[in-house]
């Protein structure tokens, strides 16, 4: 027996993929079980069950799912029907839960959309599939044509609410992860995230009410309604409940995908799970918790910290996807952050000036200071621009590339000094003094 | 109203302003790129950042955030400060610092306001980002790597001028600004790309390199290449025209301006007609003023009054139509025309009977609209564009008789020619009598066939059987290519009791002596008469002419123009006629003394009182008549049947080439380009 959460209590039965995911499969799992004794309790029944049990949404932001659902008009409008759409544009370097759902328990995630879509009145949902998850995409649109032989979704179904579920896969871009960059694409159009307001709950998909969850946030809900919502809040600590699927990589001895109660020790976690970090726990220098987005921590604080919401935010990072980066004293931080920037250079999308100019200029000054080929006040300068960058821009993007470097600096700001130092002792003197001497 | 503080202080606001617009109301100026008052809001430059109570404590895009009750605004706090100043720091990071051989400086928006945000040196110690340069219309010069990209121009494209022709590709620091595969931009709005451009990334091609803006006499004028009478600003630097830009009038042409009006200036230097000419022994000579008055003077004296004629042109003044008008009635002539183009339009004792009755502001009402044989491409792009506002708002359902054209709007072909519109298509009928605001625009090519009469006629029915002029709404829109037409047809520049129209005096051996007085659109070359050229430019009219009095362009004299919707606009001379030009009125005076019937009028001034005094509707500038004007429709047309309906062919437009439709427009070379450019465009590919 390892962590905390018991075999009894997992979501995702089959996230391993040692089981059949097909329909029959899923069914002797417990999906598709009692779903039509769920709809006929009544939208309100459900939405007050999701909120109960204060599961919070899983793509990174952490905003309560109940809450997003009932900001959904509550009549639908003659011409503006309501639209359920799910983020599977998993693209956040470090996390790889959703594909796991999608391809080893697609029916717990059909059986979400199909409750959720009940709950929000809406008689289509979209699943937005990242470009290069292939073979996901291929089984998931299996499972829906299971699902539609078998009458559980579509016209006239058992279910008795009419819900067509389509799959529109993605062309491989980040940003389009944003949710309304998602929507963007969705439409066919260029894949830029929109201003904010109007909020896509009031003006969304083809400027209708739109809700967009998270893979992960939509295939826990059926089995939150089965075994009820009291029994998801009661794991983790209050105002961080439930289970989450973790992914943990980079040096430890065993990575993996784990589904597990949210505030659990990270320690625990690594050590429990994981086999442990590389070389043991002194060997750890650093963690990124969340995804490539959130600031790392270092060692002295991985013994504290709790995998949920408050309390990684409390050290000034976050839980993001739970996407765990473990780092040990081998790696080179600098290069590691240098290499993140380069990630979100790259998959700016260009349409305001703070991100497009300053993930650029954020990366090219990363990649010096690795090399350690910069002046010591240069990183003021950088952190200027990473502060100018936060905050000012029409996503949430700008922020994802400028809270790693700050958490860089705010950790291992002296590392870096000391390899601007150590090159800039290396070459003997520093390019400006030997010129005089020519 | 609601109510909001901006910097304290409380100002009123109408629901659904945005945060921005507050505070200009309350005097604050915010600083912006992307955002246009005229455009869809982008929010991508990130300059108008404000603080906003209540809110998150981050500093908030103004143009895009809808302003609310009780909010109160910042917008010189530190935080805005510092926010504004690290947007211009990245705007700067990547732009060159080639102001002083960028045509945009001294009128540019990113130079203006880095003087107050920018910093003193850069920061930036990396190479700076390059982009290549694109060939996209011989309108626009593209520097790219100073573009800044906040999407105006895509905006521009395809809201205003209704063409996806422009987009941004690639994403991050790789965006950029392309046209779709490197295609030439087609639209005739063009040139407003290079004016809404906030940096020197699009400039205007013609006139690279060629002034800076601080050099230049600026001019306000009216733009008099189509009928919609745009207002203008001529740049002149000496005695050159540098430049033609578009000022502001919400009632005409918002702040937009075709391409013909903008670009037409190097057609003001070439084929100018600088001095006079005569033909003797079958050639055209030079000659002097004497020389050429002589000549005039001796043919109009040895014939008979009802054998001479004037033709008015497309680009004339009213007060030099009122001259030739006076000069010929003087002489006891009835043969007097300003319809070159043989329109019916014209003689009722009311102005509604030949104006633009809805207005051009008025037409956004309209929520159904009928063109007959209107070509707005051609005839009046700006109006194109407004039509294409109320489309996209799905507020307005356009049908269209007439040849089948490009639009930039969604438009129900129904048909051809007069048969298509005495059987109006049953759905659209449904529609015209259901409509609360119907127009029917009928353009000159419709106007101006020999059925013309009989046309009119149709859709003076047509607008009384759906009721399409009201007492609140006249949406009888009668639209005119030709700037000169208006004021023509309000001064009675048409045949007198007995006179001859353009079409009969044209004809072989109608008159002994005919003026064409600025008239190029008219084919003259059948008439035997001793023909008179008072005209700016060698074109047509000047070809075939016996003698040439040189006369000056319209931005070389001041002027009254009288637009299609019945509007009275003044144009101020920006530069002196060419060479021994003179004055179009200066030299029918001159004329007239030489006959002996001088007219009563020795300045312009007196000229322009006169016509004020005689017909006061000119007297009225800048004033547009209302909607509800006296029309009896039952004045317009002729029932009589001139051609079978069904023995004619369908409207087409006068203008066959939007940028080759007057002398001064072929006569420049960028006009040139352009119209080979449309033609290659129009061209099928091998495979279709």
């Amino acid at each position: 027996m390892v962590g905390i959460l018991q075999d009894k209590d997992r979501i995702f039965t089959n996230l391993y993929g040692l089981h059949d995911w097909g329909l029959e499969g899923a069914k002797k799992r417990g999906c598709w079980n009692a779903t039509a004794d769920m709809i006929a309790m009544g939208r309100d029944w459900v939405i007050d069950n999701v909120k109960n049990s204060g599961l919070r949404g899983r793509g990174g932001a952490g905003f309560s799912t109940g809450l997003k659902w009932s900001f959904m008009p509550k009549e639908v409008r003659e011409g503006r029907p309501h639209y359920l759409v799910v983020n599977a544009d998993e693209s956040e370097p470090g996390t790889c839960k959703d594909r796991e759902i999608m391809r080893h328990d697609p029916h717990l995630l059909i059986e979400g959309c199909l409750i959720a879509s009940f709950a929000m009145q809406a008689h289509a949902c979209y699943i937005y599939i990242r470009g290069e998850y292939v073979r996901e995409r291929e089984i998931l649109e299996a499972a829906i044509k299971q699902a539609y032989e078998a009458r559980l979704v579509g016209k006239n179904n058992v279910h008795g609410w009419d819900f067509d579920i389509y799959v529109h896969h993605g062309a491989g871009a980040y940003i389009c992860g944003e949710e309304t960059a998602l929507l963007e694409s969705l439409e066919g159009k260029k894949g830029q995230p929109r201003l904010k307001p109007p909020f896509p709950a009031g003006a969304g998909l083809y400027g209708c009410p739109t809700t967009v969850n998270n893979v992960e946030s939509i295939a826990v809900v059926g089995t939150i309604l089965r075994r009820g919502a009291d029994w998801f809040a009661g794991f983790g600590r209050p105002n961080n409940t439930g289970t989450k699927l973790m992914c943990v990589s980079g040096h430890v001895n065993k990575p993996c995908n784990v589904e597990e109660a949210m505030s659990i020790p990270l320690k625990q976690l690594l050590e429990e799970h994981c086999g442990g970090v590389t070389g043991g726990w002194g060997n750890l220098k650093a963690v990124i918790p969340g995804g490539s987005s959130v600031a790392l921590i270092p060692a002295e604080q991985c013994e504290t910290a709790l995998m949920d919401f408050d309390s990684l935010r409390d050290l000034k990072s976050g839980l993001g996807t739970a996407a765990v980066i473990v780092m040990d004293q081998s790696t080179d931080l600098v290069r590691a952050i240098a290499r993140i920037s380069y990630f979100y250079k790259h998959e700016s999308c260009g349409q305001c000036t703070p991100c497009r100019e300053g993930t650029g200029w954020m990366w090219r000054v990363m990649e010096r200071m690795a090399a350690g080929e910069a002046e010591p006040g240069e990183i003021d300068l950088l952190l200027d621009v990473a502060g100018q960058v936060e905050g000012h821009t029409i996503c949430a993007l700008g922020d994802a590339a400028a809270w790693p470097i700050q958490g860089l600096f705010r950790h291992f700001r002296p590392e870096v000094e000391e390899r601007i130092n150590t090159y800039r002792a290396r070459k003997g003197s520093f390019a400006g003094h030997a010129i005089a001497a020519e | 109203m609601p109510v909001a503080k901006v910097n304290g202080v409380e100002v009123e606001f109408e629901p659904g302003m945005t945060v921005l617009q507050v505070a200009e109301r309350a005097g604050e100026e915010i600083p912006r790129f992307c955002y246009h008052e005229r455009l869809s809001i982008a929010g991508n430059c990130r300059m108008c950042l404000v603080e906003v109570k209540p809110g998150p404590p981050k500093p908030q895009a103004s143009c895009a955030l809808p302003a609310a009750d009780g909010q109160e605004i910042f917008t010189k706090t530190p935080m805005v400060e510092k926010a504004r100043k690290g947007v211009m720091e990245f705007l700067l990071i990547n732009h060159p610092l080639d102001c002083p051989i960028c045509d945009q400086g001294g009128e540019c928006d990113l130079q203006d306001q880095a003087m107050y945000y920018g910093r003193d040196e850069s920061r930036y110690l990396e190479n700076k980002r390059a982009v290549e340069e694109k060939a996209i219309s011989p309108t626009i010069k593209t520097y790219m790597t100073r573009c800044i990209q906040c999407t105006r121009c895509v905006r521009f494209v395809t809201e205003i001028a209704g063409e996806s022709e422009i987009g941004l590709i690639s994403r991050g620091e790789d965006a950029e600004i392309i046209t779709y595969v490197e295609d030439a931009v087609t639209s005739e709005l063009s040139g407003n790309l290079s004016d809404i451009c906030p940096v020197g990334a699009l400039t205007h091609r013609p006139w690279q390199f060629h002034y800076r803006p601080w050099e230049l006499k600026k001019t306000f004028s009216v733009d008099v290449m189509d009928g919609m009478g745009s207002s203008i600003r001529v740049d002149s630097r000496g005695a050159e025209v540098m430049r033609i830009l578009p000022r502001v009038h919400e009632g005409v042409n918002e702040e937009w301006l075709g391409d013909k009006s903008r670009y037409i200036v190097d057609g003001l230097n070439r084929q100018r007609l600088d001095r006079p000419y005569v033909r003797r022994s079958g050639k055209l000579t030079p000659a002097s003023w004497d020389e050429a008055l002589d000549a005039v003077a001796a043919k109009l004296s040895a014939s008979s009054p009802d054998r001479v004629g004037v033709i008015a042109g497309d680009l004339q003044d009213a007060e030099s139509m009122k001259a030739a008008l006076d000069l010929f009635r003087a002489l006891g002539s009835a043969n007097t025309d300003c319809r070159q183009d043989g329109s019916a339009l014209g003689g009722g004792a009311e102005r509604a009977g030949w104006l633009f009755n809805s207005t051009i502001a008025g037409i956004e009402q309209a929520d159904v609209v009928l063109l007959v044989g209107a070509d707005l491409k051609r005839e009046a792009p700006l109006l194109g564009a407004r039509l294409r506002k109320g489309w996209l708002a799905n507020h307005v359902t356009v049908g269209a008789v007439g040849r089948a054209v490009e639009t930039t709007f969604g438009v129900k072909q129904l048909g051809g020619g007069l048969q298509s519109l005495l059987k109006l298509d049953k759905d659209f009928v449904r529609l015209m009598e259901g409509a609360k605001a119907p127009a029917i625009i009928v353009g000159p090519g419709a106007l101006s066939r020999e059925d013309g009469p009989q046309v009119l006629r149709a859709v003076a029915d047509m607008a009384k059987a759906y009721n399409v002029v009201r007492p609140d709404w006249n949406g009888l829109n009668f639209l005119h290519n030709a700037a000169s037409r208006v004021a023509g047809l309000d001064m009675g520049f048409l045949p007198g009791a007995g006179g001859l129209s353009a079409r009969e005096m044209l004809k072989p051996g109608a008159l002994d002596v005919l003026m064409l007085l600025g008239a190029d659109e008219c084919d003259a070359s059948a008439s035997s008469a001793f023909k008179v050229y008072v005209g700016s430019h060698g074109d047509r009219g000047a070809h075939g002419a016996d003698v040439i009095l040189p006369a000056a362009a319209w931005v070389e004299k001041p002027g009254l123009y009288v637009n299609m919707e019945g509007r009275v606009q003044m144009g101020e001379r920006a530069v002196f006629p060419k060479g021994e030009a003179k004055e179009d009125w200066a030299i029918l005076r001159a004329l007239s003394e030489r006959l002996g019937k001088t007219l009563p009028y020795d300045s312009h001034d007196q000229l322009r009182a006169l016509l004020m005094a005689e017909h006061p509707s000119f007297g009225r500038i800048d004033y547009v008549p209302e909607a509800a004007q006296p029309l009896d429709l039952s004045s317009l047309g002729d029932r009589k049947l001139v051609q079978k309906a069904e023995d004619t062919g369908a409207f087409a437009s006068p203008i066959t080439d939007y940028y080759l439709s007057n002398p001064i427009a072929r006569a420049s070379v960028i006009m040139a380009e352009l119209s080979a450019l449309r033609v290659k465009a129009q061209a099928p590919m091998a495979a279709e």
